[in-house]
Order: structure tokens, then sequence, then C-alpha cells
């Protein structure tokens, strides 16, 4: 790495005899040290990041005094384990459904003209330009009992189905928000796929559909990976669209956070649900990191 | 092996009238060809004259607009890529990046049901023929680009297709790689038996590999023939100047009995042929038929003769080359043996050749056409 960035010729790195460098002095150069320029975002990250996390960790153990009792409060509290696993059941929810909904689509960015492609990643883009509130009000109108699709199925004959105030509801409008972040990481490793290879598996015998899956999904699957990663993350602390979409059966754990801080100024309890979801991100990572490990490279069309 | 036996591997190919449109452009028009079994069978030409569209039209990746196909005897249009049992190797390699080399070349008889031990012996057996069989375990991002290719060979004919398609396989290769994988391809070719159908844009290449090459020329074929007849008799202007290197001359003609006589700078040639009617002669002369002579030297009887200025002057061991510049500005290039008597640049010199070596060709401006 530090070989392509140096530019420089008498750089620390090189390996010929160093007579000449080590008698000049060496003016000092930031390209030696590529390094130095990530200190912005670094501080940023400090500032924004560590700092509260740090204090909610801490508030968590501390407040209303030194001990466990938040923990222990969180996990013989039945309401909470509940919310907890429905946290992770609708983010798995909105993932499945974010994966089913943004393959396709993504796959036809990857076939279509220049123009048509502009005019699909626009139809990505163009709900990122509009607040959450408002799409979310949005889905609202759509839902709700009186809404648009409920009139419309009794309009052709059907019963009306119950969609606001329920997990479905929350789980769509969720998956609306958050398909961008699931589209653009899987285009972008789609886009990197030679189609020539299903070509070649077509030449070796395999029908359309065995080459699909057994050439371009697999070589696919390190987009689903990661937009289905970010996609979840996401999903997990997701507060205004259970708000407003969901009702009681439906709370996430970002909404009992909401109240504990905000109604009942419990610092503690508040950042100790902040913890739990936090630690159980990172186990639930950990055990997935090996399935997105591969040994070879992504295929170029180069 | 028996030789008739391995041919009987191979299957005859039996292309057609094809013709390809994409909208309003030709790619295909009108081909014909016809390549026999275990035959080895090179399309030249240049880039954009349909080489790759005659052969994904024969794979089944591109559907013909009018015309007809038959491998061994059995019109395969319509027939989907998959069933149509064709070994394919693209110059992109294509190999999956996902497989190791061992499960590349083991695919295609997985999806051909073949047993795990019977697989492991014809694997092991193809990527011996490759001289591969110690990367079995590596994945492709681990090898050189020659020895990708030599695995794309492998997969290609380790389900033993009656036919081999393979389009500039080596194209991108360095020279030492291409001519020592052009003597393994030839190698496999008569180990196998297998018909090969090879494209590529480089006339050296398809002179070493081939039995006999169709030249391609804006989706049509110029002419198909063994190396030689191509060489010796062009039946176009593009033909010739397409193999080899050559001289074209052009000038004011006239016919008289069998013979045609062209008027170059004042100075008149002749050729032992002549032109149906209609059609502008150009005579086209290949470099070793050349010699050079002094200025004004004594012609002997039957010769032709042009007076020009040696403009080039190069020294390749075997012999020289020159180039000389002709009184009506047009090149010639001419090859002589060690023991011409040798010239250097501003020589004035008498361009002479029998009058049997002038190859009388229509005209064409197509063959003025990028050469690459
Ligand atoms: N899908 C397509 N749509 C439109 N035109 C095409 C298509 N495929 C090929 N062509 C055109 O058909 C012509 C023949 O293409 P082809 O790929 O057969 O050339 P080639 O002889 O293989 O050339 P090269 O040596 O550059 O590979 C080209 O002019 C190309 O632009
Ligand atoms: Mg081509």
């Amino acid at each position: 790495m530090n070989q392509t960035i140096d530019t420089t010729t008498a750089g620390g790195s090189d390996p010929r005899p160093a007579g000449r460098a080590a008698s000049e002095p060496r003016r000092w150069r930031l390209a030696d040290y590529p390094s130095l320029l990530t200190v912005p975002a670094i501080l940023l990250l400090i500032a924004a990041m560590a700092y509260p996390l740090l204090t909610i960790v801490l508030r968590s153990f501390s407040e209303p005094e030194w001990s466990l009792q938040n923990y222990v409060w969180f996990f013989s509290t039945p309401v909470n384990l509940t919310v907890l696993a429905r946290t992770f059941s609708i983010s798995a929810w909105v993932t499945i459904v974010c994966v089913i909904a943004a393959y396709p689509y993504a796959y036809l960015m990857t076939t279509v003209g220049p123009r048509m492609r502009l005019v699909l990643i626009m139809c990505v883009l163009v709900p990122f330009w509009v607040s959450g509130v408002v799409r979310t009000l949005a889905w609202v109108i759509l839902l709700q009992d009186s809404g648009v699709i409920n009139s419309t199925l009794k309009a052709i004959g059907f019963s009306s189905i119950r969609l606001i105030r329920t997990q479905t509801g929350v789980v769509i409008g969720m998956a609306q928000v958050l398909l961008p972040f699931m589209i653009l990481p899987l285009y972008s490793v789609m886009r990197g796929i030679d189609l020539r290879l299903v070509q070649a598996a077509r030449s070796l015998g395999a029908r359309p559909a065995l080459a699909f899956l057994q050439v371009y999904l697999p070589l696919s699957l390190p987009g689903v990976f990661a937009g289905a990663i970010i996609v979840f993350i996401l999903s997990l602390g997701f507060y205004i669209t259970p708000a407003l979409l969901g009702g009681p059966r439906s709370t996430m754990l970002s909404t009992l956070v909401q109240s504990q801080v905000l109604s009942l100024l419990n610092w503690g309890r508040g950042g100790t649900m902040g913890v739990v979801l936090l630690v159980s991100t990172f186990v639930l990572l950990a055990v997935a990191a090996p399935l997105m490990r591969q040994r070879h490279k992504q295929a170029s069309r180069s | 092996m028996s030789t008739s036996k391995t041919r009987e591997r191979g299957a005859a190919i039996d292309i057609r009238d094809a013709t390809k449109r994409y909208g309003k452009f030709t790619a295909l028009d009108n081909v014909s060809l016809h390549i026999e079994p275990g035959e080895f069978m090179t399309l030249l030409g240049p880039s954009g004259s349909g080489k790759t569209t005659t052969l994904n039209v024969v794979a089944g990746f591109t559907d013909l607009t009018a015309g007809d196909l038959s491998v061994g005897g059995e019109s395969i249009v319509g027939v989907p890529a998959h069933k149509r049992n064709i070994g394919v190797v693209f110059q992109h390699y294509a190999l999956f990046p996902h497989m190791t080399v061992g499960k590349n070349v083991a695919y295609p008889l997985t999806l051909r049901g073949v047993e795990k031990g019977e697989r492991e012996r014809r694997v092991k057996a193809a990527l011996d023929m490759v001289k591969m069989a110690d990367f079995a375990h590596r994945y492709p991002s681990e090898l050189s680009g020659g020895q990708q290719q030599r695995v794309a060979l492998a997969r290609a004919i380790v389900f033993d297709p009656p036919l081999l398609l393979m389009d500039e396989p080596l194209g991108a290769l360095d020279k030492k790689l291409r001519e020592w994988l052009q003597l393994e391809i030839k190698r496999i070719h008569r180990e196998l038996g297998t018909t090969f159908v090879y494209v590529t844009h480089d006339q050296e290449e398809a002179l070493v590999l081939s039995d006999r090459i169709a030249v391609f020329n804006q989706g049509r074929i110029e002419q198909i023939g063994t190396g030689r007849q191509l060489y010796d008799e062009p039946a176009t202007l593009f033909v010739g100047k397409f193999i080899g290197e050559s001289t074209t001359l052009r000038g004011k003609a006239e016919t008289s009995g069998d013979e045609t006589g062209l008027t170059i700078a004042g100075q008149k040639i002749v050729a032992k042929e002549k032109l149906a009617g209609g059609e502008t002669p150009v005579i086209l002369l290949r470099p070793e038929k050349l010699s050079l002579a002094a200025a004004k030297a004594p012609i002997t009887n039957g010769q032709n003769s042009l007076a020009g200025q040696v403009s080039e002057a190069i020294y390749l061991g075997s012999g020289s080359k020159y180039q000389v510049v002709l009184r009506d500005g047009s090149i010639a290039v001419v090859r002589s043996s060690l023991e011409a008597k040798p010239f250097t640049i501003g020589d004035e010199v008498d361009l002479r050749w029998s009058v049997e070596d002038s190859k009388l060709l229509a005209d064409d401006d197509r063959a003025d056409m990028t050469l690459t």
C-alpha cells in the first residue's frame, strides 16, 4: 500500500542502500505520511461518536449508583426482552424484503443502457432528498384503514387488511426507506461481474437458471452481504418509521430508549438498552463475518 | 488412437447463407462456410469484420437473422447454447473466479452428471493435457494470464465436445507466450481430433495454426483456403494485402490477348492474366519474388522492370529487406537473399520480377481499410 501512495523516490520504505538519504537532511513531506490525512475524520469520530458513546456506557453503570442494577432490570423485565427480540426480527424482515426487492432492481441497472440506468439511479436516490418524516407520513396515507391500498382492495372486491399499526406496516415502511442502502452496494458489485462468465457457463452446458444460480449469484453475494449488513444495522436503530407506522405491538427498542430518556429522564436505563443493542449487533457481525470472507478476488470485466 | 478414429470425434460444420443484422447494420452478410470434421479452421480478418459474430452464432449466443447452421449434419438453428455441446474458449479466459481450477474444469462434467471417480480422472487428464495438473487447488486470480487460458482450454475440452471454438484466445498474452501456446494448441488439436474453429486477426498466427483459413472483411468471407493458397493465389486484393507483405501497382491498363499491360510513370509492365472486364486491374507482388538490379542493367527476357530509389535498407541476418520508392510515388517491398548484391539508401535501382509473378487482381477500395 505504502509503495503505491508514496510518490517520492527516496521515501523511508526505499529498499536501496540509504547512503544518500542518510547524509542529506530530509524535508518533511505529507506524502511520506499518508495516514495523517485521516486525522480530521478521526477527530470528528472521537467528538461525535466515541465521547457520547463512552458517556452512555458509563451512565448505564453509574446511574443512579455504581452497580449492574440497570442490566439486571433490563434482563428481568419481560417486555424489554420481547421488544429486543422484536427489534431483531423486524430488522431481519426488513433486510429480507430489501434483498428480494433490490436484487432484481440492481440487476436491471447493470443490463440497461446508460440513459435508462441514470433514470433507475435517480429513482433510487430521489427518496433520499425527501425527509424521512415526509416519506413515512406518505406511507401513513397509503397504509391507513381508509387509505389508498385498502380502498383499492375494497373496490376490486377484497376485504380490507390491517396495515397501519402492525408489524407488516412497519416492515413495509422501513424497507422502502432503507432500499437504497441495499440497491447501491448490490449494484456496485453486480456492475463488476463479468456477464460473459454466464455465457461461458451456458457453453459448458448450464441451463440459464443454473448458470445464474451457480455463477452469477455466488459472485453477487458480497454485494448482498454488504447491503444486508447496512440495512440490518440501520433497521435496529430505526425510530421515526416504527413510531409513526407502528402500534404498541410493533414497538422497537429505539422507542423504549426514547421513552426512558426523554419521558422518564432515566439515562441509566436508556443507556443500558443502547449498550445491549450495540453488543448484540457486534456479536451478530462476528458470527456473520466468516460468511463474507472469500478467497477469490472479485471478477472484473477488464 | 488411430488417425481415422480420432477424426471421427470431430464434427463437420456447415454454415449456409448466414446473415446477421443489428438494426440496419449487417454484421454478417450471406456467409457460407463448410468445415471438415477434425479440421483446424481459422477465421481471420480485421477488427469488426464479423469473426466473433460467426463464432457466437455457432456457439448459440447469437441468433441468425437468416440462413442455416448445422453441426455434425444436423441443423442447430434454435438449439439453446447449453444443449449444443460445443467447447468455447474466450479471449478473456472467463474462468469462474469463485471456483478453484479443479472445480472450474470439473464444472461441465458436474452438469452432465458424471460420477465423482470418473470426473476426477477426466479433470486430471484435461489438466495434464494443458500441463496445469499441479494447479488444481489454486483460484484463477492466483494464476498468470497464460496459465488461466490453459485452464480455460482444459475446461472447454474436458467434456469431449466434437467442436471447439476459440475467440482470440491468445490475444491478451505477450509474443513469446503466444508463440509457445500456439504450438501447444496445435499439439492438442492433433491429439484430440476435435474440429477447431479459431478466431484471430493475426495473420501469422493463422498461418502457424490452420489447416485452412477463412478471410473475413466487412461481414463477408473474401476467400477460404490454405495459407499457401491465400498467399500465392489471393482471390481479392484485400486477401493479397492482408496475408503477408505485398506491393501493389496501379497504372493505365490495356489488355492484349491473354496479357494485361500496365503503364506506370511511363514504363510498361505486364501480367500473364486478364480480368473478366469492367474492373480496374492492380498488380500484386510478393517481396521474395522481387529483386533489385543496378539502374539500367540489362533485362533478361520475360522480366518486368520499374525504376526507383532505395528508401530503406534493413539487414535481417537471413537476407535483406528494402523499401523502394517508384517513379509514381508508390512503395515496393523487396526481400533479397544474402547472395544478392547489397544496396544502400539513396541508390538508384531497377525493380525486377518475372512476368509470371505478376498477380493481377481487381482494384477494390475496401481493400484499403485499416489493416490490423
Ligand atoms: N450486439 C451488437 N449490436 C450491434 N452491433 C454489433 C453487436 N455485436 C457486434 N456488432 C457489430 O458487428 C460487427 C462485427 O463484430 P464482431 O464482434 O463479429 O467483429 P470481430 O471480427 O470479432 O472484430 P474484433 O477483431 O475486433 O473482435 C462490428 O462492427 C460490431 O460493431
Ligand atoms: Mg472479436
